[in-house]
């Protein structure tokens, strides 16, 4: 970032101080193995990092997840999702100054969502919960209560945020009229997700290309009008309430079940080590299953030479695609808007690096 | 009055400290002993009263912010975490005070020392008592303004020192800042001096206890811009700009450690309760509390309020968002500063209305309130208005729902909340 006083004259992106070479180590293990990767890519969004990458494989191994795994699928989107942004809205106020307490109200959700996640497969944040072909083990019983009851009280904990931050003189002033992406760059720069949303081009990639169940639910997609930094948190807000909306229809409408497809037996063969006796071995071709994560179109391109390992293992992560007009937004702004700009992307280390 | 009669008088320090001196003169001692043990008796107990109430208001403020954002804050050190801030003062004092190779040795050691000595001489002109005030400047005012304005310098000399990019980012954030709002500070002090007619601090509490009126309620546009450049001064959200951690580090003091950060860090909370005190006794009846102050000791009743008004900025810390440096420019030059000189030319009016038509004090005095609280609210919300406040650029909006895929909705009119 060059400066003049506290002008940003140019800005570019150092990236790879969290690169992890996940996709060269993808084409090392097994498709099951990869599993616990897409957790580690996007860490605040782990279920969505999960389920694109086990449609992707779906696609290349022609197998469908059962119903209720695909209803299951979706409500812990529709929770990471509300995780997700519940972390992006609260560390935004925090970029623009309000110090810690946004923040740790917008926590105080996020946690009840990740005992939920806890319930379900044990762990809070790398949830490795997807499966090829379904999900790894049905919810327990005391889960459906519980996101009842969350889902009951997030509308209120959503107007209280909504009154206490939406409507900040502060908030508004720092916020408005910067760093505006018009639809035509945010299309030109392949940017997606709630960022594209702001710019008011109404696209959802659960609408054009309903995956899980989404077909089944009514909600609605929430864009902004100006495109500035305050539209993406205004779109990310509304978002949360869409969530919300799914999750009531869902908790009700969810049908008994397996949660587990059986894998036809010609991609399942014995490889012989001792580590993965069963290997999933999808036939030779390629395949790219993308979702609408918390983030954008979060897709996994996938290339299979028919062994039990991917041949090219290729993540499309919206962080990064999202960050990519950063110098456009930033350049003749100040230093202070640079901060919140970078807020309003929402990026996630670990997804821009991989 | 005898030692051994007025000492246990807690009411007010002053009448101690007096006998004690009487006595001292009693026993025949030269002129200038006294004189001495009356400002070291006073030096070491602001000195003392300064290092315990900041120690406590570190913990205060942790445990409050704790509670407002919803965690609990230290608890275990001592009782309750009641010993945290002394813990986190001695650790302070064991680690190394590094020097970074870059930087300008002299400047920066001597800015921490800088910053902190004014911030305690400002308490000298303080009166948390009636005769418990240090040195009873005549122009004490213009003593806390002068004083006030050294810190602008400290914090230049530490952001330039360090040699740092934040640092200086920070120190010139401030200067910028400082220039601006002790303009503001000026001139709505002003106010109160022109009404009361003394730049004594005393003076100034005893024309409030007089009348049995606050400045507060008869200078509310004063009161507002003291409140708001004080914020400033002590880089207290939301005008922490200086050293806005989200953006520049830490500001001016990134490159300090161990216990050149903690001078720094206690001459902001010292700096905090300077501003307390000052509006306090400028706007708040100082030690006075309508005929209170005959069974309450007047410093208690000082501190209570001292305290009151300082946890106005705690609060505002825990809950307020921050500006970016040129909207609070903006805010000063063409908000505050207009409103601060029509502040001056109200109240010198209406001096000039009082001593020219003969008004008594019980004509005059709710008069001008009522009338400067009308003005206040009219300016106040007339001025926003006016430079653009209700703008629809300006307002919040709430984002449009739609089951359209595909369309743009790019410049349309966004519904309000």
């Amino acid at each position: 970032m060059t400066l003049d006083g506290e002008k940003i004259i140019d800005a570019d992106m150092v990236i790879g101080y969290l690169h992890r070479s996940m996709e060269k180590l993808a084409e090392e293990r097994t498709y099951t193995q990869n599993i616990p990767f897409t957790d580690r890519t996007d860490y605040l969004a782990a279920m969505t990092g999960n389920l694109a990458y086990v449609l992707a494989v779906e696609k290349l191994c022609g197998v469908e997840a059962p119903e209720r795994a695909h209803w299951l699928r979706m409500i812990m989107s529709e929770l990471q999702r509300i995780a997700s942004h519940s972390v992006a809205v609260g560390i935004f106020a925090n970029d623009c100054g309000a110090w810690q307490t946004p923040v740790m109200h917008m926590f105080r959700d996020r946690e009840k969502i990740l005992d939920l996640f806890e319930m379900a497969c044990g762990a809070r944040l790398t949830t490795n919960y997807m499966r090829i072909g379904g999900v790894s083990r049905d919810v327990p019983p005391e889960f459906m209560p519980a996101a009842h009851k969350l889902v009951k009280e997030l509308p209120k904990k959503l107007d209280e945020y909504e009154d206490l931050l939406l409507s900040n003189e502060i908030i508004v002033a720092r916020s408005r009229g910067i760093a505006v992406l018009t639809p035509e760059q945010a299309i030109a720069h392949s940017v997606s997700g709630p960022m594209l949303r702001a710019s008011g081009v109404a696209w959802d990639i659960r609408k054009a290309d309903p995956y899980a169940a989404y077909d089944k639910v009514d909600f609605d997609i929430a864009v902004g009008t100006d495109g500035d930094v305050y539209d993406r948190f205004v779109v990310r807000l509304a978002e949360m309430r869409q969530s919300v909306r799914i999750l009531e229809q869902a908790l009700d409408m969810m049908p008994e079940g397996p949660v587990h497809a059986i894998l036809p037996t010609a991609t399942v063969q014995p490889i012989g080590n001792p580590v993965a006796p069963l290997a999933i071995r999808p036939p030779v071709g390629e395949a790219y299953g993308c979702i609408e994560s918390p983030r954008g179109e979060l897709g996994f391109y996938i290339v299979s030479d028919g062994s039990p390992a991917p041949f090219r293992f290729h993540i499309r992560s919206p962080s990064y695609i999202n960050l990519t007009p950063l110098k456009l937004m930033s350049v003749g702004r100040t230093v202070a808007d640079a901060i919140v700009i970078l807020g309003s992307v929402d990026i996630v280390v670990g997804e821009i690096d991989r | 009055m005898r030692l051994d009669a007025a000492w246990y008088d807690l009411r007010d320090i002053g009448n101690a400290v007096g006998a004690l001196l009487e006595q001292i003169r009693e026993w025949g001692a030269p002129d200038w002993v006294p004189y001495v043990t009356s400002s070291v008796i006073a030096i070491v107990g602001i000195l003392l009263w300064t290092v315990l109430s900041v120690l406590a208001f570190i913990w205060i403020e942790r445990r409050v912010v704790g509670l407002m954002q919803n965690r609990i804050g230290p608890n275990r050190v001592g009782p309750a975490g009641l010993l945290q801030p002394v813990a986190d003062a001695l650790k302070l004092l064991m680690k190394e005070a590094i020097t970074t190779r870059n930087a300008d040795k002299t400047l920066f050691w001597l800015a921490p020392i800088v910053v902190f000595i004014p911030t305690m001489v400002v308490f000298a002109v303080i009166p948390f008592g009636e005769k418990m005030v240090l040195a009873d400047l005549n122009v004490g005012v213009l003593f806390l303004i002068a004083i006030g304005s050294i810190n602008t310098i400290a914090v230049f000399m530490a952001g330039w020192s360090s040699n740092n990019k934040y640092a200086l980012l920070g120190a010139m954030r401030t200067i910028a800042m400082l220039i601006s709002y002790e303009i503001i500070q000026v001139l709505v002090l002003l106010g109160a001096v022109l009404f009361v007619g003394s730049m004594r601090l005393g003076d100034i509490v005893a024309w409030q206890d007089d009348y049995g009126v606050w400045l507060l309620f008869l200078q509310p546009l004063g009161v507002m811009g003291y409140v708001i450049a004080g914020a400033v001064e002590m880089n207290r959200s939301p005008m922490d700009i200086a050293e806005a951690e989200s953006e520049i580090v830490a500001g001016y003091h990134t490159e300090y450690g161990g216990i050149k950060f903690g001078f720094f860090y206690q001459a902001e909370y010292l700096a905090g309760f300077a501003i307390a005190a000052v509006i306090v006794s400028l706007y708040m009846g100082g030690w006075t509390l309508w005929g209170l102050e005959e069974w309450v000791p007047g410093w208690l009743i000082f501190l209570a309020k001292m305290y009151g008004v300082f946890f106005i900025y705690i609060w505002s810390r825990g809950t307020l968002p921050r500006l970016r440096v040129d909207q609070l420019m903006a805010f000063a030059w063409k908000f505050l500063l207009p409103l601060a000189l029509l502040n001056v030319l109200v109240v010198g009016g209406e001096v000039l209305l009082w001593q020219e038509q003969d008004l008594s004090s019980g004509e005059a005095l709710p008069l001008f309130g009522a009338v400067n609280f009308g003005l206040a609210v009219a300016l106040v919300i007339g001025w926003a208005l006016a430079l653009g406040h209700r703008r629809p650029e300006k307002v919040a909006h709430r984002a449009i729902l739609t089951q359209e895929l595909g369309a743009i909705f790019y410049g349309d009119i966004a519904p309000r909340p």
